[in-house]
């Protein structure tokens, strides 16, 4: 029954090594034009990576839906919180003016925030969809500083990659890409639907990006660290959520 | 009986043709090494897509209509199961365990995979002029009186004719095209809309279905037709002969060499 030619076997010898090699190069491209994502490996590292690289190849200037005033949601829904900590509760009693963001790594100038220094900064606001890999979602209007502002403030070196920020919470941090950091979307949010950030939503302040869903959009931003190297940061994938099987990009 | 009797000659024309022109060793295989290996890759896709999509869908089994709703919303129908989120109000006392990590990553892998299997299916079903030989409805198969004998046939449980072992009914032919362009092509899509990134990108995505919790609703739906379809499908292959027709897509042969030899 098996009837190989000889020719039929150079044949798809040289399909095959032409292949390898082809998806070698591709690797190598991927790497230095930033479209393979920090959680590449194991089982679902190709379906991440493609997903990734895609959308940085499709969607990386591209701005998330906005909508109407009108279409603000009237009970914008909070997600489930941890308990919060002995800190967190002193720094509310007094009115978060003691809340501190602080960023260093590869910046020219690491430097320290309040609340009140950012709300000095240029204020700017959309009204985009919260949405939860849950599935569901709701529209709010936010309002912070973008991120590509503070970050112009303290310099970023050219070689950095990426944007690392710690919350408040326990064991809760996650990272971005510079093109979602100097997105015009990217806030460092402190207000929603015209007041201070709720604390249930994330108030004093969160991170808010509407490309990508709700566990992305980390409460509570106590620090950026502005890195060219994920590696050592917790276990080198990124963000908490990937050490749990939920991916590093969430645009999806 | 005069509007049968033609439906059915083309088929068993062919198929004595096939053995008249070709010795037994060489007879044409039911299916081509492409559909059959595309035919097993969507298999398993489907698979992983379905028990991932079940696990998401777990936590928040409430739909929405239009572009948002959360449980602070009244949905337009929720789901008679628990929850794997605490939040969401089910009337059971329990919370499951949470499976959206893993689940989420296999349901995208799968879908690239199933993407991409399908691109090259329909470009070669194009180049190889499979859709029109093998699933366009022949002119005498668009009869209600014929497609109807195909509907009864399986209620009856009789087993298909010989000609139907190598060529597929007006049926078949409308069944499986609908599935690969309307209920394909309306998941992937549904399913994109729901990708922020993809989103930003072509907003018209979300808004002609009507919203992203339409798209998400869209999405349940079409899947639930899929499901529907594979176990109608599933049903048919046992009714016509398991492992015949299993075996047929596996090594492109049919039990027909046999049975002449």
């Amino acid at each position: 029954m098996i009837n190989l030619s000889r020719r039929k076997l150079i044949v798809s010898g040289l399909a095959a090594t032409a292949g390898a090699s082809g998806l070698a190069v591709a690797a190598r491209l991927a790497q230095k034009y930033g479209l393979v994502p920090p959680d590449h490996g194991g089982i679902y590292g190709l379906g991440e990576t493609l997903t990734y690289a895609s959308q940085r190849l499709l969607t990386r200037h591209s701005l998330a839906r906005e909508f109407p005033r009108n279409r603000i949601s009237p009970r914008p829904f909070p997600n489930e919180l941890g308990p919060l900590t002995e800190d967190f509760k002193r720094l509310q009693a007094g009115g978060f003016a003691d809340w501190r963001l602080s960023i260093d790594g590869m910046v020219h100038q690491p430097a320290s925030f309040s609340i009140a220094d950012l709300k000095n900064c240029p204020s700017r606001s959309h009204i985009t969809e919260l949405a939860c890999e849950e599935g569901w979602s709701y529209i709010a209007e936010w309002i912070g500083v973008p991120l590509s502002h503070v970050l112009h403030l303290v310099g970023v070196h050219p070689q950095a990659r990426y944007v690392v920020y710690v919350s408040m919470e326990p064991d809760t941090w996650d990272s971005i890409d510079m093109a979602d950091a100097l997105h015009p979307q990217t806030f460092l949010c402190y207000g929603m639907n015209g007041n201070d950030l709720p604390v249930p939503h994330g108030g004093p302040l969160r991170m808010r990006l509407p490309r990508q869903v709700g566990y992305k959009n980390k409460k509570f931003i106590t620090q950026l660290t502005v890195t060219d190297n994920l590696k050592s940061f917790g276990k080198g994938l990124g963000c908490v959520d990937a050490e749990y099987g939920y991916a590093w990009y969430a645009g999806i | 009986m005069a509007t049968l009797g033609p439906a059915h000659l083309p088929a068993e024309a062919s198929v004595s043709s096939g053995v008249s022109t070709a010795p037994v060793t060489k007879l044409a295989p039911r299916h081509s090494a492409l559909v059959r290996m595309t035919h097993w890759i969507t298999t398993l896709c489907f698979f992983a897509l379905l028990v991932t999509g079940i696990e998401i869908v777990i936590s928040h089994p409430r739909f929405y209509w239009g572009e948002t709703g959360t449980v602070l919303t009244s949905p337009w129908f929720q789901l008679p199961i628990p929850s794997s989120r605490r939040l969401v109000p089910t009337g059971y006392g329990y919370v499951l365990p949470d499976q959206n990590g893993w689940s989420r990553a296999l349901h995208f892998e799968a879908a690239w995979i199933a993407v991409l299997t399908g691109l090259l299916y329909v470009i070669s079903g194009l180049l190889t002029r499979h859709f029109r030989k093998d699933l366009v409805p022949r002119k005498t198969d668009l009869s209600w009186r014929v497609l109807l004998t195909s509907f009864a046939k399986p209620f009856r449980f009789e087993r298909p004719s010989a000609a139907e072992a190598s060529s597929y009914n007006g049926l078949q032919r409308l069944a499986y095209l609908f599935v690969i362009f309307v209920l394909f092509p309306l998941v992937i899509w549904s399913g994109l809309a729901m990708s922020l990134g993809f989103a930003s990108a072509f907003p018209w995505s979300v808004t002609l279905l009507g919203g992203r919790q339409s798209a998400r609703t869209i999405h349940f739906f079409v899947s639930l037709a899929l499901a529907l379809f594979l176990s109608v499908h599933v049903l048919m292959v046992c009714l016509a002969g398991f492992w015949s027709r299993t075996g047929a897509m596996i090594t492109g042969r049919t039990g027909t060499r046999k049975e002449l030899t």
